[in-house]
């Protein structure tokens, strides 16, 4: 088997006495998707945050392409964290800008390309994920909240990035509107040939876009498998947490 | 019982947060203009700065100028006219706006609408993950949001303080020939003999000192704000009282600085 594209290997971080991650092993294998499902607070996004940089972990490693991001000089990080997409959990489009200008961001900070010619291909990014070019003229919080994550998206995948972050990327949208989110993210993962991580507590689209799938709880990954077998992986917790049962090995913690 | 050792321990506890807190905001400007002389530069947001900072400032310092004038010549009137000292109005109301109320007044009015706005803006970016995004983007949040801001409150401020210093003087004019009956050409005469360049030149890096602080102030509680709502409201009041107190104390020091022999 080659090389994973993204290896990480006992991240560790703690915010004061709570320990968030404790000794994480992932690897994500180039051109697959990986889905880390988890409770609220089991550290899912404080995992993602730590891959793009934007979270010192306290220990461990993270390497993209076999080289140790940690440790890398911030130059080269960056050249690392420009080839890496992010659609935010709740869209985090700039309201200052118009819709267009949001997906056009990063080709206009990256590749210098003209207004017009940015605003040209922002239109065909937007058709991508089902929005029509019109849509670019307008302001983010004109849009629903569908729309949002598709511009998300669209920003997400505009600079054709070779590895793709999720973040609960249905939370918050009807079932069918989550349904066609999920297609839309297959699709453009597909398309880019893009490794990319989900982060979600939504089975469905678990196992609608996860190649793989891995189970975080109290910082540490309990189970690791394929996507497919999420509803009847044999593990306890992850059975309890993909069937929503109250009862079972995970116990809430009501009041800490 | 109460430890007389907590008293000591409160003592200690303050003043370690306020050096820290002090070498945070030092770091976080240094880090900010370094960002200035390194490319990429962004125009567009430097120009958006600079025309909230100065344009959308004019009516409200240019109000504040004028009636801080008018009200420093009927001031001086009554105190001066005691001692048949009348003569001294047009040097008072000259030396106090160009040397004091100028920048003093124009810079805790900007404090209260850019610095405020400021904060409010990248505290929402911050809460909102806009910041995370800009990171995800290829764009260096510090270049884009912080860099543009400290230079447009650097090079806005004086400018403005320059119309606030015709206007308060034209405030005072208007008192001391309307109201109090001074002769208009002979009221110009003596305002002009007192004024230095040093008066002025002093007035205006007073000025773009206060803009700089405004700004700082403004983009680091913004910047480092967190917790919802909540979070960017206390960072707003938290920049709008930390440049007005940094205003009053830089002004203090740079009055030293310049006037004091």
């Amino acid at each position: 088997m080659s090389d994973p594209k993204i290896r990480v290997r006992g991240l560790t971080k703690a915010f004061g006495a709570k320990t968030v991650l404790d000794g994480i092993d992932l690897d994500v294998a180039a051109g697959t998707s990986m889905v880390v499902i988890g409770g609220s607070g089991s550290g899912k996004s404080v995992l993602l945050k730590c891959i793009l940089g934007l979270i010192e972990p306290d220990a461990g490693s993270i390497e993209i392409d076999g080289r140790d991001v940690l440790r890398l000089p911030r130059q080269e990080r960056e050249q690392v964290n420009a080839r890496i997409g992010m659609l935010f959990q709740a869209g985090a489009l700039f309201d200052s800008l118009t819709v267009w200008e949001n997906v056009a961001f990063g080709l206009l900070a990256q590749h210098k390309a003209a207004r017009a010619e940015a605003r040209e291909r922002a239109g065909t990014i937007l058709a991508q994920v089902g929005l029509d070019p019109s849509v670019g003229d307008l302001s983010p919080a004109e849009l629903s909240g569908g729309m949002q994550k598709r511009v998300g998206l669209a920003r997400a995948i505009a600079s054709q990035p070779d590895i793709l972050f999720f973040d609960e990327p249905t939370t918050g949208l009807d079932p069918i509107m989550g349904a066609v989110i999920d297609g839309l993210i297959v699709d453009c993962v597909k398309r880019l040939g893009s490794t990319a991580i989900a982060i979600t507590h939504d089975m469905a689209s678990a196992t609608r876009i996860g190649d793989r799938a891995a189970m975080l709880f109290r910082g540490k990954l309990v189970w690791q498998g394929q996507a497919a077998d999420l509803l009847h992986s044999g593990n306890s917790m992850v059975d309890q947490f993909t069937h929503g049962r109250r009862e079972g090995p995970i116990q809430m913690e009501l009041r800490r | 019982m109460i430890d007389p050792l907590d008293a000591v321990a409160a003592v200690g506890r303050g003043t370690i947060g306020a050096v820290r807190a002090t070498g945070a905001v030092a770091l976080f400007g240094a880090a900010g203009l370094s960002h200035l002389v390194r490319p990429p530069f962004y125009g567009r947001m430097f120009l958006q700065a600079f025309i909230e900072f100065s344009y959308f400032s004019l009516p409200v310092v240019a109000l504040t100028a004028v009636f801080s004038g008018a009200v420093i010549a009927l001031q001086s009137f009554t105190g001066f006219s005691r001692f048949g000292a009348e003569s001294a109005i047009a040097g008072i109301v000259v030396l106090s706006v160009v040397r004091e109320l100028g920048p003093v007044l124009a810079g805790l009015m900007v404090a209260g609408r850019v610095g405020a706005a400021m904060a409010a803006e990248l505290g929402t970016m911050r809460v909102t993950d806009q910041i995370d995004a800009l990171g995800t983007l290829s764009t260096n949040p510090m270049k884009y949001l912080v860099a543009p801001r400290l230079l447009a409150g650097l090079i806005a401020v004086p400018l403005l303080v320059i119309v606030a210093d015709v206007l308060g003087v034209a405030g005072g004019f208007l008192v001391s020939t309307v109201k109090l009956g001074f002769n208009p050409s002979g009221y110009l005469t003596s305002t002009f003999q007192i004024l230095t360049t040093t008066d002025v030149v002093a007035g205006l890096a007073k000025a773009a000192a206060f803009g700089f602080l405004i700004a700082l102030m403004g983009c680091y509680h913004g910047y480092n704000s967190k917790g919802g709502a909540q979070g960017v409201g206390s960072a707003t009041t938290s920049a709008v009282v930390a440049a007005s107190i940094l205003i009053l104390a830089f002004d203090y020091v740079l009055t030293e600085l310049f006037f004091a022999r």
